[in-house]
């Protein structure tokens, strides 16, 4: 079999089953997409949806979405020949989070425990 | 016209400083004037300067390193003779907002400009070699990220005589560093030069992990890697991870500076704690980024001289990876008494005493290793004994302030200075001093002098317990950092203890020069004709020293792990070449001066921003572009090594060994 | 490097770690996705501060009442259609194809120049409406996480550029189609970014 995966696995972006199955993944991608994006929008406008669960459902379709792009898009997947791009990718997901809700949870901490510098600064005055 | 830039910007009232700049520009001078009339200039733009060449540029990362280890020691010395005088009454010399700079520049310096290059200098060089490969993955990336990093350093160093540097400390943290409370240029030359180096960091760790996941000899798998590319793998992997988080934190504090943003003011909702929470998220990692290289040479050191397989290779790797992961989870311990409840600072605590764990699984490894081992004392071995004993004293201190209660009573206190000194001396300076001992022949083709070598191991030693064992002492007695004077008679004998070991380890920088000039003249003694200086196990000894710029005349074909050992043990030799067997054309990437062309322009990019001249700033990215734009159109980019030159370099080098 | 030709020889029962040094194609494609990473990550940093800061609005106007998610709809459709337009360049340049590649990436530059206006736009008004970046951290924020973004695509358009000159002036290369995947690499991954933006920034606006 020539069209054997290269030494070292595969460059991301590169779907190794040729531009046929290529054409077709951008396509489906792209729908899903549209799909997910309209109900983004929608549901941060509806009545429907209640409430405090607004901010969930936005994340789960985003999240969604980011595994649509991924996958249609940059043709990452977790395949044997991928190993690495995927596992880089993990990495990187594993250290946004970290940045993001790692964050979150400090400052919410510091800003509860301590005053804030504008009222500091006020208080001063 | 010149923005904030006026005469009055050098310090001509300031004796110290112009001393020392004196003494630099006619160093300076004296130097270029060398190199001028030897007319050694092409040969240096040729073989250095325009060099792709990994090993070339490794070397070059190392030699920025030791220059900058001298300005940043005469940094330390400067401050430790300020304290040994201003006890009670006295000021000493140095008036605080000159104080301030100097430990500032000294803690930028010695991490950015002095570990940092080191490390990657280290990596650089041996990481291709102990892979069995030809080059990096991008060999003029890796220009250009040296000499971004050059940038970098050109930047910081001018912020001597040109302007001031930043009074804030090592990190900057807001508010003080925000245009309201440090309105000069200090900060500014702060920020730029470690942007301009951080971008070449950052470059350089993805050229090293892409060549240690995809360029690797046929058959080394990664149960196969030497230990050393393990470290470098995981040192690589988070400078990708870490460097953009510093950044983006600089880039807003940037902005914050020049464009009236309030991320980290005072005013307005701004929160100078989200900068120290985000630096912190870059400055834990940047910790692992500079020991774990050094673990790295410490374990090949150890298996080396032990005349041994390394004990657990497959622990160590998985320790390794556990640092590497650990290491994003424990930033918070940087600011455990700034504000953080109890839950968070007892989650941050926890996963601070766990990230101990591999790190003594590491020390295990190493000891084991050693035990029944034939151990041959040269002085790369005499600086891993020395980082074991001294390493494990930095950690379990480490630990200690892990725990958030104690950790009340020892922040800012001179513990904590003693604590990292013991794991940054401890660990990375001894491990890039074992590494550039070991890997020295290597590189020049000649052994460095034995017995300096030992008298530096001494001198560092000694030293370091004598500077920094009375500051754990003096932290415990209330000491604190940053303070310029203390009115405590008391401290003044630990002081002045503390002054001595700085004395011992200045011998210790002196002896490095010494011992380069004595091993220079005497190379015709201590030559290294086998490539094998040291009855080495990894790949980089098959080569010879030094080796061609192709490396590898055959890519070896690795069966085993240490596979020029197994090949050594082997009845007759597999890896190394047969010199009758066919060589090929060999394809080398052609030098280029698109790294020194484009770090010129980023430098003065960089100067034109520190100093708010427009024009100039224009001119410095309008040369980046261009210079990039001519670089993307050069289609010739490799050189091709007829096989009549490589057969004739194997011939010479097989007469010689013999 | 040209180690390529030793790499294969061993056969496929040879695992692919041990399989030798890849080819440039593979090497550069896997350098650039860590330099996407990279790049996620430092978005990851202007997310966490925003997040953090999209509270502090020093009494100054708040994202609900700043923000018109019809003016960001149109903006996450050009950068939708576009990541297609570009998927489709790529393909082209896989075939050589330089009519269908010219025509599909003149297409993303046009989308992606459309988003840029729109978002130029919108500064401009925020701007004239007293809402720019020095009026609060919230705002700073904002205009540093959105404006990051639109400096990529900014960027990346003027790659685009130069990506085409590159094939009128050198044809398709390997070295220049591996650039261009690069480029269409770096084009989805904005993307990627940008859905976090619509629905964080402006899907997430109270």
């Amino acid at each position: 079999m020539q069209s054997q995966s290269p030494a070292q696995g595969h460059a991301p972006g590169i779907n190794p089953h040729g531009a046929d199955h290529h054409a077709r993944s951008y396509l489906v991608g792209l729908g899903y997409a549209i799909v997910l994006t309209l109900a983004s929008f929608w549901a941060a406008s509806t009545p429907l949806v209640y409430g405090p669960a607004v901010p969930v459902l936005l994340g789960v379709l985003a999240i969604a979405q980011m595994g649509v792009h991924l996958a249609f898009f940059l043709h990452i997947s977790s395949a044997p020949d991928q190993t690495n791009n995927f596992l880089a990718l993990i990495f990187g997901l594993f250290v946004t989070g970290l940045v993001v809700f790692g964050s979150l949870a400090i400052m919410s901490h510091l800003n509860h425990a301590m005053v804030s510098m504008d009222q500091l600064m006020k208080m001063q005055r | 016209m010149l923005g904030r830039l006026s005469l009055a910007a050098i310090p001509f009232d300031q004796p110290i400083v112009m001393i020392t700049v004196g003494t630099i520009g006619v160093v300076l001078f004296a130097v270029l004037a060398l190199v001028t009339v030897k007319g050694w200039w092409p040969y240096l733009w040729r073989e250095w300067i325009t060099s792709v060449d990994h090993k070339r540029i490794g070397v070059m990362y190392m030699i920025v390193a030791l220059v900058m280890l001298v300005r940043g020691f005469a940094d330390a010395i400067m401050m430790r003779t300020q304290l040994a005088l201003a006890a009670g009454h006295a000021q000493g010399y140095l008036p605080p907002e000159h104080y301030d700079q100097i430990f500032s520049a000294h803690g930028t310096i010695m991490i950015f400009f002095v570990a940092m290059p080191f490390v990657i200098g280290l990596m650089n060089f041996a990481v291709p070699l102990q892979l069995g490969v030809r080059d990096v993955a991008f060999p003029v990336l890796n220009s250009v990220s040296f000499w971004l990093t050059a940038a970098g350093v050109l930047l910081v160093n001018l912020s001597l005589f040109v302007g001031e540097f930043a009074r804030t400390g090592w990190l900057a943290y807001p508010p003080l560093s925000e245009l309201a409370y440090s309105p000069g240029v200090g900060v500014d030359y702060y920020l730029w030069s470690l942007q301009i180096s951080g971008l070449g960091t950052l470059l350089s760790g993805i050229n090293l992990t892409t060549t240690i996941l995809k360029l690797r000899a046929p058959g080394m798998g990664y149960s196969r890697m030497p230990v050393f590319c393990w470290t470098a793998l995981a040192s690589n992997l988070l400078i990708v991870a870490a460097f953009p988080v510093l950044t983006a934190t600089f880039a807003m504090l940037l902005l914050d500076r020049y464009c009236d943003f309030h991320f980290f003011t005072n005013d307005l909702g701004g929160n100078p704690m989200m900068y120290i929470n985000l630096i912190w998220i870059w400055g834990h990692p940047e910790v692992y980024i500079l020991i774990l290289p050094a673990f790295g040479v410490f374990s090949e050191v150890v298996a080396t001289f032990s005349g041994k397989p390394l004990f657990g290779y497959r622990s160590m790797v998985l320790a390794t990876m556990a640092i590497c992961v650990l290491s994003f989870m424990v930033w918070l311990h940087h600011f455990f008494t700034m504000g953080a409840g109890a839950d968070v600072n007892a989650f941050f605590g926890v996963m601070t005493m766990i990230i101990a764990v591999p790190t003594g699984v590491k020390v295990f490894n190493w000891l084991f290793t050693l035990y029944g081992g034939r151990v041959r004392f040269s002085v790369p071995m005499y600086w891993t004994i020395g980082f074991i004993v001294t390493f494990v004293i930095g950690g379990m201190t480490g630990v200690l302030m892990a725990i958030p209660p104690a950790d009340f009573v020892l922040h800012n206190s001179l513990f904590l200075i003693a604590h990292f000194h013991n794991t940054a001396i401890g660990g990375v300076v001894f491990g890039v001093m074992a590494g550039y001992s070991y890997w020295f022949p290597k590189a020049f083709g000649f052994k460095l002098n034995e017995r300096i070598g030992k008298a530096i191991f001494w001198c560092w030693f000694i030293g370091f317990y004598l500077a920094f064992m009375p500051l754990y002492a003096l932290g415990l007695m209330g000491a604190t950092r940053r303070m310029q004077h203390y009115p405590d008679l008391h401290w003044q004998p630990l002081m002045l203890v503390a002054l001595a070991g700085a004395v011992c380890i200045f011998l210790g920088i002196i002896l490095t020069g010494v011992q380069l000039a004595v091993s220079i003249r005497a190379r015709a003694r201590n030559l290294d004709l086998t490539g094998d200086p040291w009855d080495g196990r990894t790949l980089e000894w098959s080569t010879p020293s030094p080796p061609p710029a192709w490396n590898f005349t055959h890519l070896p074909h690795v069966e085993r792990r240490d596979a020029h050992w197994v090949a050594k043990q082997a009845p007759k030799p597999s890896i190394t070449p047969k010199p009758d067997r066919a060589v090929g054309p060999i394809h080398v990437p052609r030098n280029t001066p698109i790294g020194v062309f484009v770090a010129f322009f980023t430098a003065i990019l960089g100067f034109a921003l520190i100093w708010r001249i427009d024009w100039l700033a224009v001119i410095g990215l309008v040369g980046v572009l261009a210079v990039g734009l001519w670089h993307v159109w050069q289609t010739d980019r490799e050189m091709v090594i007829a096989p009549d030159e490589v057969t004739e370099f194997e011939r010479r080098n097989v007469k010689e060994a013999a | 490097m040209s180690a390529t030709g030793e790499s294969l020889e061993l056969g496929s029962a040879v695992p692919l770690s041990q399989q030798g040094p890849a080819p440039t194609r593979v090497v550069a494609g896997f350098g650039f996705w860590l330099f996407l990473l990279s790049d996620i990550i430092l978005f990851a940093v202007l997310f966490a501060g925003y997040a953090v800061l999209s509270g502090a609005t020093a009494e100054g106007p708040t994202g609900a009442e700043l923000f018109d998610k019809r003016h960001v709809f149109l903006e996450t459709a050009c950068l939708l259609a576009s990541s297609a337009t570009c998927g489709f360049g790529t393909l082209a340049v896989l075939r050589t194809d330089s009519r269908a590649m010219f025509f599909w990436m003149f297409t993303t530059f046009v989308l992606g120049a459309l988003f840029l206006s729109m978002e130029a736009k919108e500064f401009a008004s925020m701007v004239a409406a007293g809402a720019g970046p020095s009026h609060s951290a919230f705002l700073s924020a904002f205009f540093a996480l959105v404006g990051t973004h639109g400096l990529h695509v900014s960027l990346g358009l003027v790659w685009l550029v130069i990506m085409l000159l590159q094939v009128a002036t050198l044809g398709f290369q390997p070295m220049v189609a591996r650039r261009f995947f690069c480029f269409g690499l770096f084009w989805h991954a904005l993307d990627i970014v940008w859905i976090g933006v619509f629905t964080i920034v402006y899907l997430g606006a109270h």
